[in-house]
């Protein structure tokens, strides 16, 4: 463990991509390793079909759970559109982005009043920050809320997440699942 | 797989990872809490969720999700009269509704003592205003503790107990949005063994329990008395600390800004003193004003209003304390949640010499980003009754909309319900709307929760004075919007023993002479019954009912069952007409930019078919899931 380590993660998605069991893996996981480690979910209305954040605090960072906006260190996002927004306004010069490539279009790009994110507007902005960015994508899972699992363990592979080994993500996950669902998480996270 | 409930059970200490809402159920079952009441609200509603967890294993405690926020607090009261430690818990705007009640509890012994626990929500997380309750506390004379985080919440909680109980008092512990949600581990105490004594022990000859006339002076006194007692166990409070830094600067700050300050001055070279506070009424004026004595400059940091800074400013003109007192002036100070970047600017606008950075602005290039508020989900029976609906009214109609799921109707493309105030407002702010008005037709809504909440006394007033107006009750058989809690006319389970009141019944009962009943997923018939109850002159109801989809579909998913459904598109019928997007608005729809063609989306339809009667050309069909087809 890394007494120094001082780690912000911004996590984003859409209202039912299970950001919730996102971030409850992700804070298990550095308790498990040792970390010291706050977060805050927003719940409530931005469940239905809004946007969707969690914060979350690794290290001795004082008791604030709320990272400052271009202070995070790491954004995980669930979908391209909100991938986008976390990079604008949290994310800091030089960190890093990892997202699941989906689209849920929004209301207004629907109605062709807005601008469709795409992957290109999302590394241009990322190549004058500084920011590292992994896009993830699975065709082959099981079922599409497996999306948030899909997206941790492609983040866990590429070692975006400081601090924290596979094998500690997955104690995180049977502190969550059991049965059927722990088995095909275990699965998709396929620590080797 | 970790079972909530049967950690809130543990006998023994324990430490676990949870949010502030679930470790203040462990707080009540160590308390010896008897009896827990609750209407649900955000921020508040995961508090129910986790007493619920807990008595699928075991029984320490009553719990019931009341009609509304005042019976539930009259529930929580009677109980506490009878020797039970109660707890009473809802959101913000749920005083609005109790205080009737609430502000008598402190001029009576509450034999068992009783906590009154408050979501507040700077910055209107999910409330309809961000109301500051500390104000109400200082009119009902009831202490106020203040959490930071979920572990100061859990400690607090015990604190407030044995107050509330010792005192036979009202204790208010007052919770905001991120410290209900917030998480981390927290660590607990032991449990102790269930009380045995269960003897009602109520006796209205050893006090006085009729607050009226003559008789509310000396209860007023006892109370002012009570408050007394807390104001000095608020001076010498643990919660209480200081950060000293040998500086002429201090700021009084309390609850979670206390925590974006610290995050802020670690910024500072020459950081100010600050004095944490834990019970911010009645405040510990002593302590404060020895700290203001100290110091030149004082800041006063809080979220909202400016209730700890007045204060502060009249002890200091008493003592005649010669010192700079700083706080709220600008409109923004009084606005939104003192997260870091709020408080950043606060303080800087405030205090400039002490150096702190401008904050980091994240990206100067960004265009303006597609906004995504909240909507209604896929197959909502809402959408198929605002698109009907919207059919039955001509431009000019005034809609009025209520709390709840059906609110979002207000957004585009449906802009149905167009004024909101509160619970259950719409019948009686429509029957105004509908006087000296000859030309607009008024229709109000109502969601079926609140229509037991607050909704029947505006419904009587209409059915009385024979309003001119068309109510339609979005029948989605749950508390929707806070999370699918039951309500009065929730389905009765089977081992439960509920009574399920039918909305329809209380209706007839009532004397209302033209109702009608229709599933929203009927949308021509829905068309016409609004069409009907508009022609009829007084008082009509629509009830526009459908199950609330989202709670199927999780409940279905629980059981295995996996919809085989979803809708598509066919190209060769589809005429890009787009009225399943521009005015019918399912999320499951996506077009193609480059060449505008309409698809659906196989993550989000969940193949309930209400959108296939929208398509003029008849090209929206239902077919088997993709995934089936390979």
């Amino acid at each position: 463990m890394n007494e120094d380590l001082r780690f912000n993660i911004y996590m984003s998605g859409v209202g039912g991509q299970g950001i919730g069991i996102l971030s409850e893996v992700l804070i298990r996981s550095y308790d498990n390793a040792g970390y010291l480690v706050k977060g805050v979910d927003t719940h409530g209305l931005a469940q239905r079909g809004g946007m969707v954040e969690s914060h979350l605090r690794v290290g001795c960072t004082g008791g604030n759970p709320l990272i400052e906006p271009g202070k995070a260190d790491l954004a995980v996002s669930l979908e391209r559109t909100e991938a986008y927004r976390a990079m604008s306004r949290y994310l800091r010069k030089g960190g890093v982005l990892v997202y699941y490539n989906t689209l849920w279009q929004t209301l207004g790009v629907r109605m062709g009043e807005d601008e469709e994110i795409t992957e290109e507007m999302i590394k241009s902005e990322a190549d004058l920050r500084d920011i590292r960015v992994y896009e993830i994508f699975s065709d082959r899972l099981p079922d599409i809320r497996m999306q948030n699992i899909a997206l941790l363990s492609g983040a866990v592979r590429e070692n975006v997440f400081t601090g924290i080994s596979c094998t500690d993500v997955a104690s995180a996950l049977r502190d969550l699942f059991s049965g059927a669902m722990l088995e095909q998480n275990l699965d998709i996270l396929n620590c080797g | 797989m970790k079972d909530i409930g049967r950690i809130l059970l543990q006998k023994k200490p324990f430490s676990e990872i949870m949010m502030g809402n679930t470790a203040l159920v462990r707080a009540m079952i160590e308390a010896g809490v008897e009896v827990i009441t609750t209407y649900p609200g955000s921020p508040t509603p995961e508090i129910a969720d986790a007493a619920r967890a807990v008595l699928r294993h075991e029984n320490p405690f009553y719990f019931e999700y009341s009609t509304n926020e005042k019976v539930a607090s009259e529930v929580a009261f009677g109980a506490s009269l009878n020797g039970r430690l109660s707890v009473v818990f809802f959101k913000s705007v749920g005083l609005n509704v109790a205080a009737d009640s609430v502000v008598q509890f402190s001029l009576l012994d509450l034999k068992g003592g009783l906590v009154i626990i408050l979501g507040d929500d700077p910055g209107a997380n999910s409330s309809q205003n961000e109301q500051d309750n500390r104000h109400f506390a200082r009119m009902a004379a009831i202490p106020v503790f203040e959490p930071s985080d979920p572990q100061q919440a859990y400690e607090m909680f015990l604190e407030a107990a044995v107050i509330a109980s010792e005192n036979m008092m009202p204790v208010i512990l007052r919770m905001t949005t991120h410290v209900c949600h917030a998480k981390g581990r927290i660590s607990f105490g032991s449990r102790p063994a269930l009380k045995q004594d269960q003897t009602p022990s109520f006796r209205p000859e050893m006090g006085e329990y009729i607050p009226l006339t003559s008789a509310v002076a000396s209860m007023k006194k006892r109370s002012m008395l009570k408050l007394e007692k807390v104001r000095q166990l608020a001076e010498i409070s643990s919660f209480n600390y200081l950060i000293e830094h040998k500086s002429k600067k201090g700021i009084i700050t309390c609850g979670l800004p206390s925590l974006s300050l610290s995050d802020l001055l670690t910024e500072c070279a020459n950081p100010p003193d600050v004095l944490v506070i834990g019970i911010v009424w009645p405040l510990p004026m002593e302590l404060i004003c020895d700290f203001c004595a100290r110091h030149e400059e004082v800041l006063i940091v809080e979220e909202l209003d400016d209730f700890i800074e007045k204060e502060v400013k009249a002890a200091a003109f008493d003592r005649r304390l010669s010192l700079t007192i700083t706080g709220k002036f600008e409109p923004d100070d009084f606005i939104g949640e003192l997260h870091s970047q709020n408080l950043r600017r606060f303080i800087n606008s405030k205090w400039p010499e002490l150096g702190l950075g401008s904050g980091e602005p994240a990206s100067q290039t960004v265009p303006v980003l597609p906004s995504r508020p909240a909507q209604m989900c896929p197959g909502c029976g809402h959408r198929s009754a605002f698109y009907a609906i919207k059919k039955a009214l001509k431009d000019d109609d005034i809609t009025v909309a209520d709390i709840g799921c059906h609110t979002l109707g207000y957004m585009q493309p449906y802009q149905i319900g167009t004024v909101l105030l509160s619970m259950g407002h719409s019948s009686g702010t429509g029957a105004g709307l509908s006087l000296f008005n000859e030309e607009r037709r008024v229709v109000t809504f109502l969601g079926d929760s609140t229509f037991f909440h607050a909704g029947l006394p505006g419904i009587i007033n209409a059915v009385r004075n024979n309003h001119n107006i068309t109510l339609i009750i979005m029948e989605n058989g749950t508390t929707a919007m806070t999370g699918h809690q039951d309500h009065a006319g929730s389905k009765a389970g089977d081992e439960t023993g509920f009574k399920q009141i039918s909305i329809r019944a209380v209706l007839e009962g009532l004397g209302v002479k033209s109702v009608s009943e229709v599933d929203t997923y009927n949308q021509k018939k829905l068309t016409a019954s609004v069409t009907e109850a508009l022609e009829h002159q007084g008082f009509s109801v629509v009830i526009a009912k459908h199950p609330c989809m989202l709670k199927l579909t999780r409940e279905n998913k629980r059981r295995g069952i996996i919809p085989e459904r979803r809708a598509d598109i066919d190209e060769e019928l589809c005429d890009r007409i787009k009225e399943c997007i521009s005015r019918f608005a399912c999320p499951s729809f996506s077009i193609d930019k480059e060449t505008g063609a309409v698809s659906v989306n196989p993550e989000l339809c969940i193949g309930d078919g209400s959108c296939v009667q929208v398509c003029p050309v008849s090209a929206i069909g239902l077919g088997q899931k993709e995934r089936g087809n390979e």
